[in-house]
């Protein structure tokens, strides 16, 4: 550092804060001329030298054209090894194209672009006093000469007119869509058993919906209790998303992106250990059935869908940050940076053996919001 | 007698010719083959009932297995109450054609993964084991090959189970296992190992009995048609070209960082450095040294 502020400035800006020199400035060492400085010959070798690197790089965006045009995506898959000829001509010729213009460019300024030895003193970042001086002076001169003192009129209406400016945001950010209101502390569990009414054969009648029976995600079979042994773990879905009709829901409410929106939230992860092994929490005895319990599969920390479980431990591990919940003991953190239990949903068997949801998830899914009423995350609480 | 005789004659005038004592002891190395094939003892697997296999299968049990899981299967516990070696009394047949037929039993070393390996036992050996342990409580038995094997579909068929087994492969698998089968990391130095090219026997009992940390996929969790339709997804999966390039494992956005960071920035950062060392000058010496 002190190497270079001691070179003999090229332009001014001394500071007076150099340390007096130790060493004397040794300064630059001589210019040495290049061979293509001093040699014609060898100064146009390099030029053509530059020229052939343009031209290759030009051939090879030819070829890349040809081989867009020629060569088939997909048909010949396996022609260099286990690669596709397409991409691979491709990629190959686009990058060559744009090497040789890189190798053509650097050779043309070490060999050929001017050559000389440039030293740029470091200064002060601040502007001279004098300059900062008649900067403020400037600005000075223009703030009376708007004359917004003495003009309150002026004043107010422009103040007035760039605050309205923040309508326009507000109208945009409005077409985002509306307030999530309560939809996050719901999930389409909570469906089976609410009395609704509806029309059969023309009527209005009361009916209450069944209670929502657990599918295989994927699958879309209900699940029955004594189908599960020990040790099993399901990825699964209400069934309403396989069979809207049997609980009186209109099927485009669970298709397209209403499809992805529910299963987002109602996505369950259902496990069957030793009835002995479960810690049930305060108030979550009658929560499982003969040792199968359901937890939602979204992290509480960022929601991930989570399904590494470990059958040995019962741990479920979140892929995404690691944390770690404990399935037998009401989905408790043990590990990572999740702040809240596994929301757990309590179920039970229907008159025929299925397993099916008692109620909703009894606090919202999912990560944390800032609606959320952290009051109901204690164990047990249901409302 | 006289033909006998003439040939005899015949024969035993090339009885010292360069290749007679290799005509004769390959002879003697066939009749020696086919007497033994004829007089041997039946082998254990075309005849023995399943009750002789079991009684075969305790006796290579007491000495390859017992010691860790007990002389009866019933597991071994250490004097502080861990286990030792689990109990194999429900664990059924498919258990241990799975673990043995993938050498993952006998255990080298306890751990946190009990990695695949050689074969230790032959596949008669394995049968009986397998026999021996079925015979000791409930459990999964081995599969024929019309549940698993993803050869005996149609080409229709084929199309379809590969669809479907692509859902509930995603659904339930790639969790663990990554979405192309390529495996992953589990807790505490455990992993899920790579179901590429694995086979589809096994990936069946694997499903069916979930072996170590892995959850069971038993016939009421995914039913056996399913169980084929997943084993037909990972078939296709073998086969699927990678137009792309090269799959770099297939490991996701991980290992093509990686590349692109180490060995794509790397090669740019290392191609600026020999430009900046290289000197234009006429001097021979070094100027990238002293500058």
């Amino acid at each position: 550092m002190s190497d270079e502020s001691n070179i003999e400035p090229a332009h001014g800006h001394e500071g007076d804060h150099l340390p007096e020199e130790p060493i004397a400035n040794p300064g630059l060492p001589p210019h040495e001329p290049r061979p293509t400085d001093v040699d014609p010959e060898k100064e146009k070798r390099a030029e053509r030298q530059v020229a052939a690197l343009f031209g290759l790089s030009a051939i090879s965006t030819v070829l890349f054209a040809v081989a867009y045009f020629t060569l088939d995506v997909g048909d010949n898959w396996s022609t260099f090894g286990s690669l596709g000829a397409s991409t691979v001509a491709l990629g190959a010729t686009l990058g060559l194209a744009l090497l040789f213009i890189g190798i053509a460019i650097i050779q043309w300024a070490r060999k050929l672009m001017g050559d000389h030895e440039i030293v740029e003193m470091r200064h002060p970042a601040y502007s001279e006093e004098e300059d900062r001086q008649r900067a403020l002076a400037d600005l000075k001169i223009g703030f009376e000469e708007t004359g917004i003192a003495r003009r309150p009129l002026i004043r107010n209406s422009a103040l007035g007119a760039l605050a309205l400016l923040g309508v326009p945001a507000v109208v945009l950010l409005r077409d985002l869509g509306t307030l999530p209101g309560d939809k996050l502390e719901h999930t389409i569990w909570g469906r089976g058993g609410q009395k609704i009414t509806t029309v059969v054969d023309g009527k209005e009648v009361t009916v209450t919906v069944p209670l929502m029976r657990i599918a295989r995600d994927a699958i879309g079979t209900p699940i029955l209790a004594s189908d599960l042994e020990i040790g099993d773990l399901v990825n699964a879905q209400p069934e309403v998303l396989f069979n809207p009709e049997r609980y009186y829901v209109d099927p485009s409410e669970v298709e397209g992106i209403n499809l992805q929106i529910n299963k987002s939230k109602a996505s369950l992860i259902l496990l069957r250990m030793e009835p002995d092994d479960i810690t049930p929490g305060k108030g979550r005895d009658d929560w499982d059935v003969n040792g199968i319990v359901a937890y939602s599969k979204i992290c509480t920390h960022v929601g991930c869908p989570i399904s590494l479980n470990e059958r040995t431990t019962h741990h479920l591990l979140c892929p995404c940050h690691q944390s770690t919940f404990d399935l037998a003991n009401s989905g408790k953190v043990v590990f990572g940076p999740a702040g809240r239990p596994l929301p757990q949903l309590p179920i039970t068997v229907d008159d025929q053996g299925y397993l099916v949801a008692q109620s909703d998830f009894t606090e919202p899914v999912g990560p944390s919001f800032w609606e959320r009423d952290y009051d109901r995350d204690r164990f047990g609480d249901d409302d | 007698m006289r033909l006998l005789n003439r040939s005899a004659g015949r024969l035993s005038r090339h009885r010292r010719g360069p290749i007679a004592g290799l005509v004769v002891l390959l002879l003697g190395l066939l009749m020696t083959g086919g007497l033994y094939a004829v007089f041997a003892p039946a082998q254990a697997n075309s005849t023995a009932s399943q009750d002789e296999l079991a009684k075969e299968g305790r006796q290579l049990f007491l000495v390859g297995c017992a010691f860790c899981h007990g002389q009866n299967g019933e597991g071994v516990l250490t004097q502080d109450g861990q286990q030792y070696g689990p109990a194999l009394t429900d664990v059924g047949a498919a258990a241990v054609d799975f673990q043995v037929g993938t050498g993952r039993m006998p255990m080298a070393v306890p751990g946190a993964q009990v990695p695949r390996k050689e074969v230790v036992y032959s596949e008669d050996e394995i049968a009986a084991l397998a026999a021996y342990v079925a015979s000791l409580g409930t459990g999964p038995s081995i599969p024929d090959a019309d549940m698993y094997d993803p050869d005996t579909l149609s080409s229709e068929e084929y199309d379809d189970y590969v669809t479907r087994g692509g859902q509930i492969f995603l659904a339930n698998c790639t969790a663990c296992h990554n979405f192309e089968g390529s495996g992953g990391a589990m807790p505490r130095g455990g992993y899920a190992p790579r179901i590429r090219g694995v086979d589809p026997k096994k990936i069946y009992e694997a499903m069916l009995t979930g072996p170590q940390s892995m959850d069971t996929f038993s016939d009421g969790n995914i039913p056996p048609d399913d169980k084929k339709a997943v084993i037909a997804y990972l078939d296709r999966i073998n086969e699927q070209p990678s137009y792309g390039g090269f799959t770099l494992g297939s490991l996701g956005p991980v290992s093509e960082g990686l590349i692109a960071w180490l060995v794509g920035i790397g090669a740019l950062v290392g191609f600026a450095v020999w430009i900046a060392a290289q000197t234009t000058r006429t001097s021979g010496k070094k100027d990238g040294a002293d500058a």
